[in-house]
Parts: structure tokens; sequence; C-alpha cells
């Protein structure tokens, strides 16, 4: 309402000037005859994402008055894309689709609207408590929800049982990082070029550092102390970070260095490798794209542990409106309705059940239909997710939130240094520990540069 | 007389004014073009020359404050970046050399007559006509890859096992790729440098008792010399910047051994978001191609002019 006054307005005082502006008059006119408002999103392209877009007639028989233009991006080319737009309030995007590492930092710098001030508390028919909680932590700075959670998700082990039926080894439901190594180890076939394991080599903070992360978690190690000194080299971390390149050296797949999990996906579903460790998302595709051998013997585990009991990582794609939109309240009727139980419900129904955004709310995985679709992962999805705590990662104490990266501005740096050393160290350039020496140089200098070591 | 002498004096100003002035008549309706011309090329200079000599990083907290040359400084004690300018320099010198020998050679080969060459021609050149990123995907998974790949595959069947391609000569798979795609173009330049060449002059060779490597060396590479360079100025340019194989291959590593300075700048303004240092590299990165075009297009601008050097 408030944007079609002010349209209405400058149309009204440069009218009678020039011809442009009677055209933009006559504009402001027709928008405030029928009160239409157009909002902007910028969006993923990711599946679920690409269902919403074609579902949106459904959100347009609501509310007839709001118009959606989404623009889908691809992941990498969303962030500084959206990045760019509300860092220099260009106002370009109504609302933008952020993951959970940036939404704490966003919400930090005032980049985006405070959602529960705004519209949770008063928008009852929007079930806040019906969010998975960790979830909803994760999307959350200082207890205020900053974004709305569109789907969230941790890391769990997919499985071949068949290989494991024939080499006489039983997965555990909660399988041990030792057990893994052990099962990798007699998994590891090279007449059938099948790896024991495939977990990411490929660099870059989102790809191989997140499972990496959720190892050293578990082992009992942490990226920083409490007074924000880098750890990489405490006995702990070094432990972790020597056992997964061991592993995935030994007994992971071929030239590991270059996959991400589009790689790995390929791996598992073409049956090159009896074990995966990934984000839970991905369940849904490995069963629908996995070649007929593989598909009926598909098995899923919790994230192995060492001491740290619920490793699994924590990730969420959120809905935010930056600060600079002008249509504050119609964004949030989108959002909200793109997150609600009656969203998820008629994707469901039209796109198919097992393409439904998940991880976000509990009222999902009781959906009768939901749980038909999706039995087999389903209960250990929902179960990685509420043991995963964002807000304390590690055993000992750490300055930082968020499970398989730190919620700093800084981390992005960090992580694709760090992540580029690892992948030598996968190839075998260099070893482990000359990768944790290299790394944490880097860090103290990145650190010290941006104040936190003094 | 002296009456007429300032008339014609006056005359013969206004004629040197008309001259002017119709100069810059006629080349009035250019001066659009020159606008947008310096509007998308010189304006984003400006802007990146601005921002270089600033502290900007998007996400960190502090605001934007201006450091004169720090960045281009520290650049220098950066040792990813020096990786980078070492890795720049081995890639784009390795794929300049391969891509104008491996077309030379199939322009040579294409440059006489035999059966099915008009499709052997058409398929010889369709490497370049490929998307970049399709060609880099492709060749990550059909080609590189030890479990999926050709490479892997053959490897396996001559008893060599499955080499890891990638983790193990990141570059020379990078090098592979990009000279895959390069060939082709330079083989275009080539072949129509062969074609021009004089069929008299090679029958006057003939006549003369001169034997074909004779003829190629002293006649036939001469008059190519100028398409040479003209296709390793150009390859070089385009390859300089290469960074979809990087991109899709290995993301720049393992270890940075195949970052080259286009993708550090990428990395530093989008994944670090820290644009201060990345227009600074960006810069940096100019200097270099200015430095290394600027000559060569001296030596090719010969070609340029009526007649050739030749």
């Amino acid at each position: 309402m408030l944007k079609i006054n002010w349209r209405t307005a400058i149309a009204g005082s440069r009218a009678s000037t020039l011809a442009l502006s009677v055209a933009i008059g006559l504009y402001g006119a027709h928008a405030a005859r029928s009160e239409e408002v157009t909002l902007t999103v910028a969006l993923a392209a990711n599946p679920q994402m690409q269902t919403a877009a074609k579902l949106v007639d459904s959100f347009y028989a609501k509310y007839p008055d709001i118009k959606v233009k989404f623009q889908t991006l691809p992941e990498n080319q969303l962030r500084p894309t959206v990045l760019k737009d509300v860092a220099t309030n260009s106002g370009q995007f109504d609302v933008v689709m952020i993951g959970a590492y940036e939404v704490p930092l966003w919400a930090e710098k005032g980049w985006i609207t405070n959602l529960t001030q705004q519209y949770v508390t008063k928008d009852k028919q929007w079930h806040a408590d019906d969010l998975i909680k960790p979830i909803r932590n994760l999307v959350s700075y200082k207890g205020d929800m900053y974004a709305t959670p569109f789907y969230g998700s941790s890391s769990f082990m997919f499985y071949r049982k068949d290989l494991f039926k024939k080499a006489g080894l039983a997965m555990p439901e909660q399988p041990t990082w030792n057990q893994i190594a052990e099962f990798a180890a007699k998994l590891d076939n090279k007449s059938t070029n099948t790896s024991g394991i495939c977990l990411r080599g490929i660099p870059g903070w989102g790809q191989s550092l997140a499972p990496l992360t959720t190892v050293i978690n578990t082992f009992g190690g942490r990226w920083f102390d409490e007074k924000w000194q880098p750890q990489l080299s405490s006995p702990k971390t070094k432990e972790a970070i020597n056992f997964y390149v061991n592993l995935l050296k030994t007994h992971g797949q071929p030239d590991a260095a270059k996959d991400g999990w589009q790689e790995c996906l390929q791996l598992f579903t073409q049956g090159k490798t009896a074990m995966w460790y990934d984000d839970t998302v991905f369940a849904g595709p490995v069963l629908d794209q996995a070649s007929p051998e593989v598909k009926n013997n598909v098995g899923f585990a919790l994230a192995p542990i060492k001491e740290k009991a619920g490793s699994g990582w924590l990730w969420a794609w959120g809905l935010s409106i930056p600060k600079t939109s002008k249509h504050q309240d119609a964004a949030w009727k989108l959002i909200s309705w793109l997150t609600s139980e009656e969203y998820i419900k008629l994707a469901g129904e039209k796109a198919g059940w097992g393409t439904v955004p998940p991880g976000s709310r509990e009222s999902t995985y009781k959906l009768p239909e939901y749980q038909k679709a999706t039995s087999d992962y389903a209960d250990l999805t929902l179960k990685s997710i509420s043991a995963a705590d964002p807000l304390k990662p590690t055993i000992d104490p750490v300055p930082y939130t968020g499970v398989q990266y730190v919620t700093i501005p800084e981390f992005e740096q960090i992580g694709d240094f760090t992540s580029q050393q690892l992948a030598g160290a996968i190839s075998g350039q260099m070893s482990a520990d000359e990768a944790i020496a290299a790394s944490e140089k880097k860090i103290k200098e990145i650190m010290t540069d941006a104040g936190y070591l003094k | 007389m002296p009456l007429s002498l300032p008339l014609r004096s006056e005359k013969r100003t206004s004629r040197v004014r008309n001259a002017f002035v119709k100069g810059w008549w006629d080349r009035l309706p250019l001066l659009p073009a020159l606008v947008v011309v310096l509007c998308v090329t010189q304006l984003p200079f400006v802007i990146t020359l601005y921002y270089s000599l600033q502290r900007w990083n998007l996400v960190s907290t502090s605001a934007p404050r201006f450091v004169w040359f720090r960045n281009f400084l520290n650049a220098f004690s950066d040792t990813v970046f020096l990786k980078a300018v070492l890795n720049t320099a081995i890639m784009t010198g390795s794929i300049v050399i391969a891509s104008v020998i491996v077309g030379g050679l199939l322009a040579a080969g294409l440059n006489r007559e035999f059966p099915g060459r008009t499709i052997a021609r058409t398929l010889a050149i369709t490497p370049f006509f490929i998307m970049p990123v399709a060609a880099a995907l492709f060749w990550k998974t059909g080609i590189y890859d030890p479990t999926f790949g050709i490479l892997g595959w053959m490897t396996d069947e001559v008893g060599m096992g499955r080499v890891n391609w990638i983790s193990q000569y990141p570059k020379l798979t990078i090098i592979l790729l990009a000279t895959w795609q390069w060939s082709a173009f330079a083989l275009l330049i080539q072949l129509s440098g062969m074609q021009s060449f004089p069929t008299e002059v090679a029958e006057a060779a003939s006549v003369d008792g001169a034997g074909r490597f004779y003829t190629f060396r002293r006649l036939m590479l001469p008059h190519l010399r100028p398409f040479i360079e003209l296709t390793a100025l150009l390859t070089a340019m385009y390859v300089l910047e290469n960074f979809a194989a990087i991109a899709i291959l290995t993301n720049g590593g393992p270890a940075y051994s195949t970052t080259n300075l286009s993708y550090y700048v990428y990395l530093e303004a989008f994944s670090a978001f820290d644009l201060g240092r990345a227009s600074a590299f960006g810069m940096i990165a100019l200097a270099f191609a200015i430095a290394l075009t600027v000559p060569m297009l001296r030596v090719v601008s010969g070609i340029f002019k009526q007649g050739g050097r030749a």
C-alpha cells in the first residue's frame, strides 16, 4: 500500500510537465486501480525451488493483487548476485533465498528484516512452533527469525545393502568412523572398480570442508578456541583431518580431489562406491537416479561418530526479505505461503511426495503420504536434523555457531584456502600435516588482519 | 590587391574551419557508438581502479576505506597470487604452443585433396563451437574420470592401472582440454594461410628439384609466419582468461595448482567478496595481459598492412 501511494504521488506531481511523465502517470494510475504489487524473487536453481515456481498459480489464486517474478540462478551465482544487491542497497529483490550461513551474518549487518518482530508473532496461521527446532535456530539471530526455512537438511550415510551382505557386514543405525574405515577397507574392490567410500575432495568451503568439519567435530576437534586461536594443529583436529585424508586415499574413490557431491552422487547411483557420506537431501535423487541393481539396495545410516554424538551437519535454505524491499508485507505473504504446511501438501499432491521440501516442519513427517513415499529415509533425516546443534557444534567450547562451517564473514576465505590445501593432501601433492600447517598459518593471517587476534 | 588579400586569407581560414567542422560533422554519427564504448569499457576500468585502492570487503563488518596501494603491495607477498601468476604463464604458454602445433598439423592434413575432406574439416573445427562449460563437464566425467572415463579405461587396458589424471596431473588436464578446443581455432587460421599459398610457387620449386620438406621449410613456413603469429596472439588473448575448464575440472585445486589469475580474481571477488583485493589483482592481470599483447600486436600488425610483410 505504501508503495502504491508513493507511486501515485510521483505520478501526480509530474503528470502535467512531460510526455514521459504522462506515461509514468498512467502506469501509476493503473497500479493504483488494480492495487497490484510485483515481487522480484531471487532463487537457487534446485528442483524444489523450480517446483515452487511452477505452483505459484495457487498463490495467485489466494492473493490476486500480488504478482511474482522469479529470477532463478545457479547456487554459485545466487550468492554474489544477492550479496551485491543487499550490500549496496540497490533494492532489486523483494525476497531472496539465502543459505543458513548468511542469515545470522546478514541479520547482524541489518540487511534483512527481523521476521519474528514484524510478522511471525502476529501471523498465527503460519505455525512457527511446528518448525523443526535446530532448523529454526539456524535461520535465527539472537533468538529472532530472519528467514523462513524453505528446506532443511543434515548429513547421513548412504550404503549398499547388497554389498554389505555379500561381504558379511552389517551397518548399524549409528556407525562409528572406526567401523566405517573397516567397512571401507573390506568393501574396496579393485576388480569391479568399486571404492569403499565416496567423500567430497574438491576445494570449496561448501564442498569438502562440510563433511570434514563434521568429522573434526565428532573427533573432539574444533576450528578455533574461545580466544579465536586457530586449532587445526591441535591433536584431535589433526587426527580428524589425517583420518579423512587417509580414508579417502586408501579406500575412497579414485581421483578424489576433483569430486564434489555431484560426482559422488553419480558414483553411488552407478554402483561404483559402497558407501557415501553426504547430505540427507540427496536421498530422493539417489533413489530416483540409481541404476536398477542399486535402487533396491540403498540403505541409510546416521552420520558416523567418534566422541561426540549427533555428528550430522545442518543446513537450510531460507527465504528472507531485504530491508530495501518496498513490498515487505506482500513479500511476507509469499514467503510464509512457500513455507506453510499448506504449500508442502500442495507440492506433494501436484509434484510428487518425494520432492516436497524436506526438513523444515515437524508436520511434514506426520503426513501419511509423505511417510509412505519416503519411508526409507524420512525417520533418519528427522533424527539427524534434530540431533544437530548449530549453537553448540563441538565438544570443547567455541566462540562460533554453525555445524559444518564457522559463522564469521571470514570463513569463506579461510575455508577456500584450507580446502585447497586439503585437496593437495588428498591428491598426494603434500602430506596432511603440511596442509594443516600451511592452512593454519594463513588462518592466523586472516584472523589477525580481520582484528580477531592481536 | 591589398583589399583582396585579407579577403582571400579570410576565405582560406574559413575553408580550413569548414574542413575542420566538416571533418567532425562527418564523424558525428560515430559519436553515440564512441560514447557507448567509453561507457562499457573505460568507465568500469576507472571504477575498478578506484576500488583497487580501497580496503573493501562486502561481508566484513568494517566500512570501506582508502588504503592507497596496499592491495597491490600485498599481492606480491601473497604466495597464492605468485603461484597464480606462474600457473597462468605455464598454462597459457603450453596451450598456445600446443594449439599452434596441433592446429598446424591438422591444417597440413586438411590442405590436400582427399575424399570426405569437407566432413573431416567440419569435424576438426567442431570443438571450437562447443560451449566451454559443456566441454569441460564432458571431459571431466567422460574422459579423465578413472571410473567412467575413456582414459581410465584405456590406461587400465594397457596395464597402467587407472590413473588419477586430475589429481596427479592437474595442469596437464587443463592444458589438454584447452588445446583440444583451441587447436580447432588454430587450424582455421592456418588452413586459410596454407590455402593462400600460391600453387605456381610450389610447382616452380618442384621443377627446380626442391623436395617436399625443403619446400615446406623454405617457402611454406615463411609464408605462414604471419598466420602463426596471429594464431598465437589470438589464442593467448583468449586462453589467458581461461575459466570454465578450471572451474569445472578442479575448482583451481588441488592446492591452487591450477588457479590462474582470472580464477584467483574470481575467488577473491565472489568467494572472499574482497572487492578491493580482487580489483587490484584484476588491474595487475590487465597489466600482464597488456605487456604480453602489445608487443605481439606490433609484430602481428604487419599482417593488416596491405601486402603483408612476406
